[in-house]
């Protein structure tokens, strides 16, 4: 900003002087620079991240072999006896994002289908801000709600259902994501020409036909890409999993027992006493770069998809 | 009982207050062509989605009159739009086919009416196609993307979409406009074919392709039915100016 502000006595000269189009350059050229940095930003901040995590996870990985991490079916790196298998916390992570893709997925689906195809537009215009607040509710408070609210009731229900449970967390992210797979979709929807629509009407389609048949197929890379996006948000929530699904990482797709996920672990560590250095420490730079390998596939999936769905002339 | 397949009766269409057909009575006998001539905006492509009742789905549009379809109105209370649609076969300006195989293209008509024989289909299918002069450049490749087509090619695949679930009026909304001219003397080709089995409406901005393919020509001009007569007697002696004007190309 200082530099702006110094540059801009010159140009004043320069339009004394009639030339007009340096102080047109060099404020050009000045802010091209400025966007520059800080486009530039974002890219060493990833750099940085991804430098603090492969660093530190190499001290993990000195003591703990790749192989016992991604086989060893316990996981007690806070414990006398200590485990370091990964795959409790993943079948953990993955069973809480599948129970909330099963709950967003179908009615994320259903309301995007209502929304493109049936709605009009008062009634769109009262439920997308809905969504949008559904969006923006921090996720402490969808915790809180998963187990102080959903347990107790599910609890009504299902007797053997543990105060901290995978089915709850679970089911609360579900909600949490829905705008995500609601919106995507249906912007997926609405991209699908209504000359297609129209080719299905003058057939004789009824309007469940052309949705289901026509349109929902056409768009279905682009809903493919929404799902995917939305588990790999799933799958790197924290706070609604650190509070209700238990922090007990056990190997187990049993959605009634509590399970610890891999970003509850990391909150778990650190926040606690953990000495900084340690191995017990150093195993969240080993789990956050599992994390981050896992929705980075994810991610990628997911714009793989849509790119080749905006090159079949979808939108 | 009316004496001709399609007909309108003093039929008027509003687009909320805005009148876009004004009092338009005009009949189509049976195994005829009747093209639709007239400057962008007069109305026509408004008028051929009367016949399958594609207006409906624009919201705020009113119709008054009788349409009517083997002497009975579409319009009437009680009746089926998805029956009128049915029966009353459209083809697009830009082909639409949908993002399946040529096949499935093709049978979609009959699936949705849940036909499941799978002989049935496969006849239909190749039935269709031959009436629209495709099979033979797409027997070997049913199974490919009907994308994969060409333009032309697709426009024809569209048609045969069409047909299959066996209309007896086929309504074309300007069908070659956005194709080369060989492509263009295919579909014209086709209309004079398809002729001898269905009664065709075509909208049309092309006078030419209006005077080789019609029968009966109707000029429309700002929703008003200006002239109706047989196709030759519009071209070489119309009665209106406002006809004469349009056709050697002084408006429009």
């Amino acid at each position: 900003m200082q530099q702006r502000a110094e540059a801009s006595p010159q140009t004043m000269q320069s339009t004394a002087f009639g030339a007009r189009r340096p102080v047109v350059y060099y404020t050009d050229s000045l802010i091209k620079s400025v966007l520059f940095l800080c486009a530039l930003v974002s890219v060493f901040t990833t750099i940085a991240i991804l430098t603090v995590l492969l660093v530190q996870s190499y001290f993990f990985f000195k003591e703990v072999s790749l192989v016992e991490f991604l086989t060893a079916r316990q996981w007690t790196p806070l414990f006398a006896e200590k485990h370091f298998g990964i795959l409790p916390l993943l079948s953990g992570t993955l069973l809480t994002s599948l129970i909330a893709l099963l709950v967003s997925v179908p009615l994320g689906l259903a309301v995007a289908i209502y929304l493109s195809e049936y709605a009009r537009r008062p009634v769109r215009k009262v439920i997308k801000p809905f969504l949008e607040i559904l969006a923006g509710i921090p996720t402490i408070v969808y915790g809180y709600f998963a187990l102080l609210t959903l347990t107790p009731l599910l609890q009504k229900f299902i007797p053997h259902l543990a105060g901290f449970n995978a089915l709850s967390p679970g089911i609360v992210m579900g909600i949490m994501i829905l705008p995500l797979v609601t919106s995507l979709s249906e912007d997926a929807l609405r991209a699908v020409p209504d000359s297609l629509r129209e080719g299905g009407f003058a057939l004789g389609a009824s309007k469940l036909q052309v949705s289901l048949s026509i349109v929902f197929p056409s768009a279905l890379s682009g809903i493919m890409a929404s799902i995917i996006l939305a588990l790999s948000r799933a799958v790197g929530e924290t706070m609604i999993v650190a509070i209700a699904a238990g922090n007990l990482p056990q190997l187990t797709f049993n959605p009634l027992e509590p399970v610890s996920t891999m970003t509850a672990f990391i909150v778990q560590v650190s926040q606690g006493d953990t000495p900084y250095g340690s191995l017990a420490y150093n195993t969240i730079f080993a789990v956050a770069i599992a994390l981050f390998v896992l929705t980075f596939i994810l991610n990628m999936i997911s714009f793989r998809i849509r790119k080749t769905f905006l090159a079949a002339g979808g939108g | 009982m009316s004496f001709f397949k399609v007909e309108t009766r003093n039929v008027s269409l509003y687009y909320g207050n805005t009148a876009a057909l004004k009092n338009i009575s005009l009949g189509v006998p049976e195994n005829k062509v009747v093209a639709i001539i007239g400057p962008s905006g007069c109305g026509k492509s408004t008028y051929l989605r009367l016949f399958n009742r594609m207006n409906d789905m624009i919201d705020d549009v009113r119709v008054e009159g009788e349409v009517l379809l083997n002497g009975k109105n579409i319009y009437a209370d009680g009746v089926r739009v998805e029956e009128v649609r049915k029966r009353v076969g459209m083809v697009f300006q830009k082909p639409n086919p949908f993002p399946k195989s040529i096949f499935e293209n093709v049978a979609y008509g009959l699936r949705i009416n849940g036909v499941t024989n799978k002989r049935y289909i496969e006849e239909t299918v190749e039935r269709a196609l031959r009436q629209a002069a495709l099979w033979d450049e797409v027997k070997d490749n049913l199974k490919k993307s009907a994308l994969a087509l060409s333009g032309g090619q697709q426009q024809r695949l569209c048609i045969a979409r069409a047909l299959a679930v066996e209309p007896s009026v086929v309504l074309m909304d300007e069908p070659s406009s956005a194709l080369d001219p060989i492509s263009n003397a295919k579909i014209e080709e086709l209309i004079w074919e398809l002729k001898k089995k269905y009664t065709i409406l075509i909208v049309t901005h092309n006078m030419q392709q209006a005077a080789r393919v019609s029968d009966w020509t109707a000029f429309f001009y700002l929703g008003e039915l200006i002239e109706y007569a047989e196709t030759k007697d519009l071209f070489t002696n119309p009665r209106n100016e406002k006809t004469q004007n349009y056709i050697t190309g002084r408006f429009g």
